[in-house]
């Protein structure tokens, strides 16, 4: 079976790697760049544990082949904080404050697809329904929560947002 | 996952002279694909992707008011298309139904329509497959839904393929000997090992969507019944068109899915409505009548995951409401 050199961008950076063809966007960022935040959960698309963003839009990185997101910009849970701070931002992504400050989550393994799919949202659409916001999260299960917590969660950071935004933009 | 070669053509003539070669396989999306790959149902050697063929791409309204769909075209995009949700509204709806969010955003149009049929007894892992004994789609001699049986009646589980067949959508593919067309309702066949009427070399490139006769207007709706509101495969999928001159319905087609091998048409169903009021009491007689026909008609078996009862019980609901839905404007029908 072939294998090539890969070259992805990720989270900004130009990164290569030798991986075989089927591998997919999950194995080479799990196990090829050790970027573990995104989850390994049920593997064929189920869960969105391993939701990323390629070109700003969540995808499951279980069922997008490696070799297939070349010339995309990928963008995982590591990268978001970097992201916002390079945007002139403080501390975290607002996003991910109010999952901290809302207590969003349990055991934490739906949460780096959760914050992702809710920053994709904020991104296209900055003061979204609730409708439009359980729209927006409901491939990505939780197990612990029961969902109130981070719904919630996002209508924390978009209210963060929207309060700071006069001074300056929200991220 | 089981190790491939895989090849990126740019050209439709460079990926049908990569799929015609023995243990070749398309991937679109990749949504159905490789879940299957990971269970071992299918074992390419060399996966041919779809994603850098222009011709594939995007949808156009042709000249003569015909809706082209290229194959690869996201079901997002289709979803949230204005032509096609106002030309081919209960398509737009389907789309927007099918899985969660992140697998509309990779799914295709083209993958949808040539889905492979499931069943709770075969998309599973290999072994889970194995521990009881396989079954006659993969495998195995048996079949775990209808037992004594000696046909596959895994379900066709597709939910574009319910508006497509009633808004009578043609398929372009093309091979390495050439192009053809073919109407979507000459596509599928009752057998759930292989429920598609096509050459394994061959290419979908894109689905059409004629244009209405002029003078009528084309109302449309797509009713889903699953367990959650979200990700799930259908458990019964129901596509309605109405065609309307003067408040009179002139032509009415249903389309059913996650029955059997085949998605089905209703045709007793559809003629319930045709020539009836398109308002008042009778349009209201014929509702009802259709989803009484509809229900005659509709047998679900434990192919897919739900009690075969209750999926039973709702279609004439599902019927009812998606007829009432297309004729409001309003829909999709689905439970949260
Ligand atoms: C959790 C989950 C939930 C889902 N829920 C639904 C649902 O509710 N409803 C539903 O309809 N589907 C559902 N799906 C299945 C799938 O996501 C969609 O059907 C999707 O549209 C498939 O498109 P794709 O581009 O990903 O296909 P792929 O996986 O790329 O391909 C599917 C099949 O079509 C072939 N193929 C694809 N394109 C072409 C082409 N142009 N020419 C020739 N062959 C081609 C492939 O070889 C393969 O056999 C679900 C999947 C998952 C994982
Ligand atoms: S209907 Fe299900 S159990 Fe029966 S042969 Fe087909 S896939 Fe196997
Ligand atoms: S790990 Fe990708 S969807 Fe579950
Ligand atoms: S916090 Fe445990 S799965 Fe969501």
């Amino acid at each position: 079976m072939a294998s090539s050199i890969v070259e992805l961008k990720v989270n900004g950076d130009t990164v290569e790697v030798a991986a075989p063809d089927h591998f997919t966007l999950l194995e080479v960022l799990r196990y090829r760049l050790g970027l573990t935040g995104s989850k390994q959960g049920c593997d064929k698309g189920d869960c969105g544990a391993c939701t990323v963003l390629v070109d700003g839009e969540p995808v499951l990185a279980c069922l997008t082949l490696a070799r297939l997101a070349v010339g995309h910009e990928v963008t995982t849970i590591e990268g978001l904080m970097p992201a916002h701070l390079r945007a002139g931002g403080t501390g975290a992504d607002p996003v991910q404050e109010a999952f901290d400050r809302c207590g969003a989550l349990q055991c934490g393994f739906c949460q780096p697809g959760m914050m992702l799919s809710a920053r994709a949202l904020l991104d296209r659409e900055p003061n979204p329904s609730r409708a439009a916001i359980k729209g927006a999260l409901s491939g990505n299960l939780c197990r612990c929560t029961g969902y109130t917590q981070i719904i919630e969660a996002v209508e924390t950071a978009i209210a963060a947002s929207t309060e700071r935004a006069p001074d300056g933009g929200s991220r | 996952m089981q190790g491939f070669d895989l090849a990126t053509p740019t050209t439709v003539d460079e990926a049908v002279a990569l799929l015609a070669r023995e243990g070749s396989l398309a991937i679109a999306g990749g949504t159905d694909l490789l879940p299957n790959i990971k269970h071992e149902l299918f074992e390419p050697r060399t996966v041919v992707a779809l994603g850098g063929i222009e011709e594939l791409r995007g949808i156009e309204l042709e000249s003569d008011g015909t809706l082209s769909i290229g194959a690869t075209t996201t079901l997002a995009h289709v979803a949230a298309h204005d032509e096609v949700r106002c030309r081919a509204t209960a398509l737009a709806q389907a789309a927007s139904l099918v899985a969660g969010p992140q697998l509309r955003t990779m799914g295709t149009l083209g993958g949808n329509v040539l889905l492979d049929t499931r069943c709770q007894w075969y998309n599973q892992s290999y072994f889970w497959r194995q521990s009881l004994g396989f079954c006659l789609k993969k495998d195995g001699s048996v079949c775990h839904v209808i037992e004594s049986g000696s046909k596959c009646v895994a379900a066709a589980s597709n939910d574009t393929a319910a508006p497509l067949l009633t808004l009578d959508a043609e398929l372009e593919f093309a091979s390495n000997t050439g192009r053809r067309r073919l109407p979507i309702a000459e596509l599928y066949k009752s057998d759930g090992v292989a429920n598609l009427r096509k050459e394994p070399g061959e290419l979908l490139v894109r689905v059409r969507i004629p244009a209405l006769e002029t003078g009528r207007e084309r109302l449309g709706a797509y009713g889903k019944l699953r367990e959650r509101g979200s990700i799930d495969f259908p458990l019964l999928g129901v596509a309605v068109r109405l065609d309307v001159v003067d408040d009179r319905i002139v032509h009415a087609a249903l389309g059913a899915i996650a029955l059997q091998a085949r998605p089905l048409a209703l045709q007793k169903a559809a003629a319930a409505l045709i020539d009836a009021p398109a308002s008042g009491p009778g349009f209201d007689d014929a509702v009802l009548a259709c989803a009484a026909a509809a229900a005659r008609q509709l047998h679900p078996v434990a192919n897919v995951p739900g009690d075969a009862q209750w999926r039973k019980e709702m279609a004439p609901v599902y019927v009812r409401e998606t007829v009432r839905a297309a004729r409001a404007g309003t829909g999709p029908v689905h439970g949260r």
